[in-house]
């Protein structure tokens, strides 16, 4: 049994607002948990009463059965980066690992193993007042790998960082879940999910709307649909609608297609042959993670621009 | 793809006892990396230790007047407070400066114990502050002497009330620098810590005067007259209208402000959301 996170009934209020409204969700080892909601959803609230910065309103979280504050030293349990500002500009990033590792009673030696780790050996006794964004997000990769943990969890960790950067950054988290630890990655866009997450949890307005895998989470967001193109459009709706499809005009005159919720493209082509109609197109449209995404928090957003008000 | 169906290895979580020391240490590894420490100190002991040679250089009096006012110009205000206002500021920029960069949230992360975080901090920052006091105490000592001795009116470390002044000189700044950690931690707030500790270690005891009870009692439970008190080598006039604070509770008071001060910190560090 690894270590797992474990968040119950957890709820944070500041005044009126509800920041996270009774959340309840596992991450489980050996797999990447993408932690997904629109900007102001709750998810740092979240990140930061997991690990025990902010007391919950009510609820707990705990990791391996344990709330991380109890733990006298964290760094061996769970390794985090929450912000990569969270640092001080005017020491050096061996300086600022040297602390922490101090702190934590970790060798020396692990300074310079997780500066090599990141790429950032080359820059060890620089300022970290000089750093780029991107720097700064892998020393703050560095930070979450010193004590080696079984859990890591990242607050939007890809910001700031350059396409290499990018990659390396999934590779990394692959490996680290490969490795059988429990690596919760939290973001506001789905698109960084789809080539790292096993498993999802989805909030909105501090309150879950998905945790399932990846491939569910798709699967579910938007009903698929199939395109269909043809010269007989009326025909071909009354058809499709007889046996219980649901059917919407799409595309301009001329070039006229209907979007087919309900039926398969092969029972579609099949009904269209029994019909006598000619098809001229037929695509099935599968929903991408963005859009499963954007349908599912769309009535949850925080901030939307545009709104009349 | 071998290498990620292969089994998952078993991390195990084997954490060395947590010590004290490690935090002591790491909090040293802070404070000597950043490069405006050694800066800030050797400027503060330069213009500590020159305003008593300039103090006793002036005072003409002091050779031909009577012995027990001498070691007074080794401790001039001008310096002395410069010394309290630098401490007190360094003293709260070691916790301002963490919160005020978020860095707070990483040490936090790194050691859940909070108040073990603030008496590191503080430990380390009085250690580190009673040796500056120290050296500029001692400084401002041997320099007074060197210019009184040209006169041939230097006196000996044991006249009564020498050794005291000196050792609350030294103390002067670890105190000031407790004071100013506590209040960064309960404030967070750079500018507010900034203004609130000058005013108190400061700007306060001027406000009161020694004539009647009242405002003597509130000037004398105040820090920089403690200390005002404390290098005083001679005994109030018995027959003096003015209120004299004693020495054992000007002594108190160099006790009770950072032990009250830190206490604070440390309860209220716990019961927060970082």
């Amino acid at each position: 049994m690894g270590a797992v996170i474990e968040v119950s009934e957890l709820s944070k209020r500041y005044g009126s607002k509800m920041a996270v409204d009774h959340l309840s969700f596992t991450v489980r080892p050996g797999q990447v948990t993408g932690f997904l909601g629109p900007n102001g959803a709750g998810k740092s609230t979240t990140l930061r009463m997991i690990l025990g910065l902010d007391a919950p309103t009510t609820g707990s979280a705990t990791v391996s059965g344990v709330p991380f504050h109890r733990h006298p030293r964290g760094l061996r349990h769970v390794g985090a980066l929450l912000d990569a500002g969270q640092v001080h500009g005017g020491r050096s990033a061996a300086a600022h690992l040297s602390a922490l590792a101090r702190s934590n009673g970790i060798p020396r030696r692990r300074v310079g193993e997780v500066l090599h780790e990141v790429g950032l050996a080359e820059a060890a006794n620089r300022r970290i007042g000089g750093f780029s964004l991107g720097m700064k997000q892998r020393l703050g990769i560095a930070t979450a790998l010193l004590g080696d943990p079984p859990v890591l969890m990242f607050d939007e960790p890809i910001n700031g960082m350059d396409p290499e950067g990018v990659l390396w950054v999934r590779r990394l988290f692959r490996r680290l879940a490969a490795e059988g630890r429990t690596v919760f990655l939290s973001s506001h866009l789905m698109s960084e999910m789809e080539n790292t997450a096993d498993q999802l949890v989805v909030i909105g307005r501090g309150r879950l709307i998905a945790a399932e895998s990846v491939r569910d989470f798709a699967a579910r967001g938007t009903r698929s649909s199939v395109v269909v193109g043809t010269p007989q459009v009326a025909e071909l709706a009354a058809v499709l609608t007889a046996a219980g499809a649901s059917v919407e005009p799409e595309g301009s005159a001329g070039v006229e297609r209907l979007a087919v919720a309900g039926l398969p493209a092969d029972l579609i082509g099949a009904l269209a042959f029994d019909n006598g109609i000619q098809l001229s197109e037929l695509t099935t449209r599968t929903a991408s993670l963005e859009t499963a995404f954007m349908e599912l928090t769309a009535e949850s957003t925080e901030y939307q621009a545009g709104q009349p008000r | 793809m071998t290498t990620l169906t292969s089994a998952p290895r078993t991390i195990s979580v084997t954490a060395p006892p947590a010590r004290f020391r490690d935090l002591l240490s790491a909090e040293w590894i802070k404070t000597r990396s950043l490069r405006s420490t050694p800066w800030t100190i050797a400027l503060t002991l330069l213009f500590v230790i020159g305003s008593s040679a300039v103090a006793t250089l002036a005072d003409k009096a002091a050779p031909s007047g009577p012995a027990d006012f001498r070691p007074y110009d080794a401790y001039p205000p001008a310096g002395y407070w410069t010394l309290i206002l630098v401490a007190g500021s360094m003293g709260a920029l070691a916790v301002v400066s963490e919160y005020s960069s978020g860095l707070i949230r990483t040490t936090t992360v790194a050691v859940p114990a909070r108040g073990s975080i603030v008496l590191a901090k503080a430990v380390v920052t009085a250690t580190l502050w009673t040796v500056v006091g120290a050296t500029a105490s001692t400084g401002s000592f041997l320099v007074s002497q060197a210019v009184l001795g040209g006169h041939h009116a230097g006196f000996p470390i044991t006249h009564p009330g020498v050794f005291r002044a000196l050792v609350a000189s030294a103390l002067l700044a670890p105190v000031c620098a407790l004071v100013g950690l506590g209040l960064g931690v309960l404030l967070r707030h750079a500018a507010g810590t900034m203004v609130t500790s000058v005013f108190a270690l400061v700007m306060l005891p001027p406000m009161f005067s020694e004539t009647s009870r009242w405002s003597a009692d509130i000037k004398h439970a105040l820090v920089s007259a403690a200390w005002n008190r404390l290098i005083q080598t001679w005994e109030p006039e018995p027959g003096s209208l003015a209120h004299t604070a004693t020495v054992p509770g000007s002594w108190t008071v160099y006790t009770l402000w950072p032990l009250i001060t830190v206490a604070l910190a440390v309860l209220v560090v716990k019961h927060r959301d970082v």
